[in-house]
């Protein structure tokens, strides 16, 4: 069982206030939607919410039974699908998953490598580039990297940008199939997108 | 999937591999490297022309140019991962240490690849004596490891600031002072003919920086990568 | 307010007492009288470099702005009177020696502290984002910090030729401290030091009302 809290969150980018007043309480198999307009502060919550960017003030903390988790600890354990998330463009798809494994420190063998790519649709692609891919395949092998090892959190910056309809069935699969095991939490202002989600938390006006 | 408990060594080794792989496909830092290098050391030569350097100007040149050319190309291998917007991949998903030790090994395999190739040359270009080749090579040897242990972290973080080229020498500069004065001194000994003993104080002391360095870097690094 | 007006008589009396006593040196005469300011300022050198080192481990540690303003106010005035430093050690070498500079190992150490708060400054100027810029500025002064006592002690026994054994500047260390002599040298440093705290403490501060007002108008 895992949880995620904030509290009185705000984020100030020296006197430039981004966001302020978020508070929400996640446990295993509850997601959030959150939603705002334009420039509002959602990726920049995301990025907090991921300890890229401390928060100005208020608190936020994971916790893994009850057991607050360090930042350490975290380290390996949210899957991150977001448009500012990169992978190297010089190194195959296989060659990513690989790499991005062993960092993790999970053993991925050949075949599940496959089944990966097969899940999210780009099948005998593994040994291609990453920069051959068009952006609507490498928002999928976002999905496919985010999910190798079921993490415990899962979120998804605009989950469905640069995707076909195929691939937004994908992400729907996708978030289906983990919304039990997960926490989501979704950062989006579709609204196909929020009703992906149970909670809704909203950022600025 | 299982986990595999991934040790340091491993995690390290991975980004190693996935560094020179990359650097394979694009040639980048090492064509930086090594032209810098090879440049440097045809204007020397030169300009001096036929005249014969005295062994302190010899030694004074060989470090320079192996200085500068650390600085154009050793910054390489973080400034990489930024402008590809790909640090927070790695930094997500594993921890700081094992991407400084990567990256420094890296650096190390780079410079030394460099000065495999500069120093025939240098003693091509400058007649500079070959009586105490084994006591250059310990000294170019350690130097090169204290040049990479004192300037990855540097790289980490100029990598992150605007201005970076030049921010690098300007930043790496002061901290390299300690070992460019011995280093040099301890090259123009071997240069005049001093034998492997009178150079073993220097020898000691090269160690001891670079490992301070490398101990240094590790503690500090975490809050330059994941600020 | 009562210390910055006991602060101002004794650094009046100082600065009389300094030019109207003996001469420090007999041999070098008058203008070893730049003892009483070289040496406290290169004392106030090091003080600001180590606070500055200390605030910015506490910076890493808390992550608190407030830490790294006085990191950088500690490295400022550390900057100002490493320059003064430079400057009238640079003028005693003149006189005692013959020519401003000579890569003496403690000018040589010195000329390389200045590169290093050149160095922190340049850092500071070449990134935007506040945290960011505290957190890699805190890195390059902890860091630069540790290779200073290489500098000062390995260094000089290593490179021969950068240490004269007749150091002019040994010996006058060696200064043979009259009553009168220790009484001024000594307070001299304890009012440049109060004074290098009273400098810091204004920085600080105004630091702390910039923030505000940067805060109050957004």
């Amino acid at each position: 069982m895992y949880r995620i809290t904030v509290e009185n969150g705000a984020k100030r980018f020296g006197p430039r206030k981004v966001f302020a007043d978020i508070n929400f309480d996640l446990k295993t198999g509850e997601s959030l939607a959150i939603v705002g307009r334009n420039g509002a502060g959602k990726s920049t919550l995301l990025l907090c919410l991921l300890r890229q960017y401390l928060l100005t003030k208020g608190t936020l903390k994971y916790f893994e039974n009850e057991k607050e988790l360090e930042n350490d600890s975290l380290k390996g354990r949210i899957g991150f699908v977001s448009p500012y998330l990169n992978f190297y463009t010089q190194l195959s798809a296989e060659e990513n998953i690989r790499f991005i494994a062993t960092v993790k420190g999970v053993n991925v063998t050949g075949k599940e490598i496959d089944s990966l790519l097969s899940k999210v649709g780009l099948e005998g692609r593994g040994a291609d580039l990453v920069a051959e891919y068009s952006s609507g395949m490498y928002q999928r092998l976002k999905y496919a990297v985010a999910i190798m090892d079921n993490p415990p959190f899962l979120f998804l910056d605009e989950p469905t940008s640069n995707l076909d309809s195929d691939g937004k069935g994908i992400v729907t699969q996708i978030v289906e199939e983990h919304r039990a095991k997960s926490i989501i939490v979704i950062a989006t202002n579709e609204q196909e997108e929020y009703s992906l989600a149970e909670k809704q938390c909203r950022v600025g006006q | 999937m299982q986990k595999s408990n991934a040790g340091l060594v491993s995690r390290s080794f991975a980004v190693l591999a996935k560094d020179i792989r990359l650097e394979f496909r694009s040639r980048y830092a090492i064509n930086a490297i090594l032209m810098f290098g090879i440049t440097s050391l045809a204007v020397v030569s030169f300009s001096v022309g036929q005249s014969s350097l005295p062994p302190v100007l010899m030694a004074a040149v060989f470090w320079i140019v192996m200085f500068f050319s650390a600085v154009s190309g050793l910054a390489q291998v973080f400034i990489r991962e930024e402008e590809a917007g790909t640090s927070l991949v790695l930094k997500l998903n594993g921890p700081a240490e094992p991407v400084y030790l990567g990256k420094l090994f890296f650096n190390f395999l780079l410079l030394s690849t460099m000065s495999m190739i500069i120093t025939p040359l240098f003693f091509m270009f400058t007649d500079a004596p070959t009586d105490g080749v084994v006591a250059f090579l310990a000294i170019l040897l350690l130097g090169v490891i204290g040049l990479c242990a004192a300037t990855t972290l540097v790289a980490a973080v100029i990598a992150k600031a605007a201005i970076k080229g030049a921010l690098f020498a300007v930043l790496s500069f002061p901290i390299l002072v300690p070992l460019l004065l011995p280093v040099v001194n301890a090259t123009e000994i071997v240069f005049d003919g001093g034998a492997f003993i009178d150079i073993s104080a220097h020898l000691q002391f090269l160690l001891a920086y670079a490992v301070i360095m490398i101990v240094g870097s590790l503690l500090l690094f975490r809050f330059v990568w994941e600020e | 307010m009562w210390w910055k007006i006991l602060l101002f008589v004794g650094m009046s009396a100082m600065i009389v007492l300094s030019f109207t006593t003996l001469a420090p040196q007999k041999q070098i005469g008058e203008s070893s009288r730049i003892f009483y300011y070289h040496i406290p300022q290169a004392w106030i050198c090091v003080i600001a470099f180590a606070m500055s080192m200390v605030f910015s481990i506490r910076y890493l540690m808390t992550k608190k702005i407030k830490e790294d303003d006085k990191a950088s106010e500690a490295a400022r005035l550390g900057f100002i009177f490493c320059l003064l430093a430079t400057i009238t050690g640079s003028i005693f070498a003149k006189v005692t020696w013959g020519s401003f500079w000579n890569w003496d190992p403690r000018e040589t150490s010195i000329f390389v502290l200045l590169l290093i708060y050149g160095a922190y400054f340049s850092l500071r100027g070449a990134v935007e984002v506040e945290e960011k810029r505290a957190a890699l500025s805190a890195v390059y002064s902890i860091f630069a910090f540790v290779t200073v006592p290489f500098l000062i002690f390995v260094v000089p026994r290593l490179v021969p030729s950068l240490h004269p054994a007749d150091s002019v500047v040994d010996q006058n260390l060696k200064f043979t401290m009259g009553p009168t002599i220790r009484m001024i040298f000594f307070s001299s440093l304890a009012l440049f030091t109060a004074l290098f705290l009273w400098m810091f403490d204004i920085g600080r501060r105004m630091h702390r009302v910039r923030r505000r007002l940067a805060e109050s108008e957004a």
